[in-house]
């Protein structure tokens, strides 16, 4: 479980607040989305759950573990997907898999079932033991997935999974998301891509400049807004259509 | 395993696989130094001596005026060319290093026993003329000296009257301190060995991670980031090691090349050397590989941390050119100096001075002492937020 309360981040010396004062919670064996349009702060958010950041203000619990008291114990209970998802070219995929498994301190046998696991269930056999130079989008994010999840994590953060991915790797990853949920994880991803927050999530939580806007499931939401279609909802909440995609 | 561990065998692995890093670590870094030593001493070396030894072709004006002269200049070597029009344009223009012209007068003031005048042409701006001259110069000075001795001794007088004092000059340099004049610049060779070897690591491990967007999720993971800077460090000192120790090997190879007989010199560039220069660079394999890493770590992006360190690669070289051009004696708190002391310690052992064991201590606790603090700091600088943020 992730609980962020009354989150705050500045840049450029306070001038900017990226993100003030968000507060939510995504629970285990649900899925939770953050969406908003581009620049309103959810890449910054999640950058804070995983501790590349320090909060202004506010806290971050993971499994009731504060992240500015013991990031490292955070970090082992997470997966994550960051936005910048580069890989290690000269490496295969199966090398860039290991070396983060590694890190984790898996020992080498689970290691090996674990790898297994998820190379089934990401269908990247045939990648495996190819160098990553020269993958395509889809086989990329399939390896990062696969390297942040290695250490078999019982929460999930996703920036933007599906971003650059063509409609069958967008279906295979949203049924993986499903699964992972089915195993009672907690996974919180992030989109400007309503329709996809709408198909997958238990949760919503809307974010517009900095702040939470909504924080409802996809039902509910259509019920506050009074519009019966998700699209007219959203841009009721957020105030504005500017950088939310259909 | 010790994270620090597997951060620096992947680093390893990766990098044995980029063959344009391989060959910058392991080729040109580490053989520039050596082949471009011997080429220049073996090039103004074979130039100084050819101009020593081959027939001195200078052109000679008014050769007729002194006949006698020229014929002793003949027998020192000297091979006179016919006279050319204007001798100061044939030297401006350097169609001859020097032209001799001995005016029309010559002959009558030789008659009344007045000083006789030669006139020698040159452009002491063109270094080449400077054995030539020298040359001329020297023979016509013994020849001078002969004949005034000559008229002394005609007039019944001792030719020892006119050397009121006479000056021997004993040289007390060996021959392994001439070279070491020489070699100044050995030392800096290592050094920028050292720094070539593992900058584009440095680069890539830093700013190239973070250009290529692989750092943010490898902090991701629950390690501390000094331990995979730690590991990082230790795959350049790796490569910028395995660069000096060919670098070294290379030049106990080029020794050989060198004409050390017609130097007159002996360098001991063998094991004794090797060792000893391995140890003395040591804390600057360490210090360099964080410092680069420091630089890269500041730097926006590669091509800026290019730009920076290719800048930084000429710092390490103001000793080298200090120490040449004000020549100074050398003390033991010179050892105590980072980069000062591989110079002097490294200059002292060519010119086959003992460097003692406490100055190698001295510059090793110095050396590592340096290192320490700019891990430390660069430590610090990979905590901070910006770090990891490629974009």
């Amino acid at each position: 479980m992730i609980e962020v309360k009354n989150l705050s981040k500045a840049f450029d010396k306070g001038k900017v607040k990226a993100v003030d004062g968000v507060s939510f919670t995504a629970r285990d064996g649900e899925i939770t989305g953050l969406l908003g349009p581009n620049g309103a702060g959810k890449t910054t958010t999640l950058r804070m759950l995983y501790t590349l950041m320090n909060p202004d203000h506010g806290q971050v619990l993971v499994d009731g573990i504060d992240a500015t008291v013991d990031p490292l114990a955070v970090r082992r209970r997470l997966g994550v997907l960051p936005d910048a998802r580069g890989l290690y070219k000269r490496l295969t995929a199966g090398e860039n898999i290991d070396y983060f498994a590694r890190l984790h301190g898996i020992p080498a046998t689970q290691l090996k079932t674990r790898r297994e696991a998820l190379v089934d269930a990401l269908e990247m056999r045939e990648i495996l033991d190819r160098r990553t130079e020269g993958f395509s989008q889809g086989q990329r994010v399939k390896t990062a997935i696969a390297r942040a999840l290695v250490h078999d994590p019982r929460n999930v953060i996703l920036d933007e999974p599906t971003n650059g991915l063509d409609v069958m790797a967008t279906r295979g990853l949203r049924a993986f998301m499903r699964k992972l949920r089915d195993e009672g994880r907690c996974v919180l991803f992030s989109s400007h891509i309503m329709q996809e927050v709408a198909m997958l999530c238990d949760r919503i939580v809307v974010i517009a400049a900095g702040r939470v806007v909504a924080d409802e499931s996809p039902d509910a939401l259509r019920r506050q807004t009074g519009e019966a279609n998700l699209e007219d909802a959203f841009v009721r909440i957020i105030g504005s259509a500017e950088g939310l995609a259909a | 395993m010790n994270t620090s561990l597997i951060v620096f065998w992947k680093e390893l692995r990766e990098n044995l696989r980029d063959r344009r890093t391989l060959a910058n670590a392991l080729l040109v870094g580490p053989l520039i130094g050596p082949i471009m030593f011997v080429m220049i001493i073996n090039l103004s070396l074979n130039r100084e001596f050819s101009k020593a030894e081959a027939p001195l072709e200078i052109p000679v004006i008014g050769a007729e005026h002194a006949p006698n002269l020229v014929a002793a200049l003949e027998q020192m070597g000297l091979v006179p060319q016919p006279p050319v029009a204007d001798p100061i344009r044939t030297v401006q223009e350097q169609d001859a290093d020097a032209v001799l012209r001995i005016p029309a007068g010559f002959a009558e003031a030789w008659e009344k026993g007045e000083p006789a005048q030669v006139e020698i042409f040159y452009d002491s701006s063109q270094r080449d003329a400077h054995t030539p001259v020298n040359r001329v110069r020297t023979m016509i000075e013994q020849y001078s000296r002969q004949r005034g001795m000559m008229r002394l001794i005609a007039r019944g007088l001792s030719p020892s009257l006119v050397q009121a004092v006479t000056l021997d000059a004993r040289d007390q340099s060996t021959p392994q301190s001439r070279a070491g004049l020489i070699f100044g610049m050995l030392p800096y060779f290592f050094v920028l060995t050292i720094f070539i070897g593992g900058m584009y690591l440095a680069i890539d491990l830093t700013a190239g991670e973070r250009e290529r967007q692989s750092l943010e999720p490898l902090f991701a993971n629950p390690v501390a980031r000094w331990r995979i800077l730690l590991g990082k460090l230790g795959a350049i000192c790796a490569f910028s090691l395995a660069s000096l120790i060919i670098c070294i090997v290379a030049f106990a190879f080029a020794g050989q090349f060198l004409p050390a007989d017609k130097l007159g010199m002996n360098f001991d560039l063998g094991l004794r050397f090797g060792v000893l220069a391995l140890l003395l660079m040591l804390p600057l394999v360490v210090m360099l590989a964080a410092l680069q890493t420091l630089v890269a770590a500041f730097a926006k992006s590669y091509r800026e941390a290019q730009t920076y360190l290719s800048i930084l690669m000429f710092v390490p070289a103001l000793p080298a050119v200090a120490l040449s051009v004000v020549p100074v004696k050398v003390q033991t708190w010179m050892y105590a100096v980072p980069l000062l002391a591989q110079q002097v310690g490294l200059s002292e052992a060519l010119r086959g001075a003992r460097v003692g064991a406490p100055e190698v201590a001295l510059c090793l606790a110095s050396g590592f002492a340096l290192a320490l603090v700019v891990t430390v700091v660069t430590a610090l600088v990979y905590r901070s937020e910006r770090l990891a943020i490629s974009a």
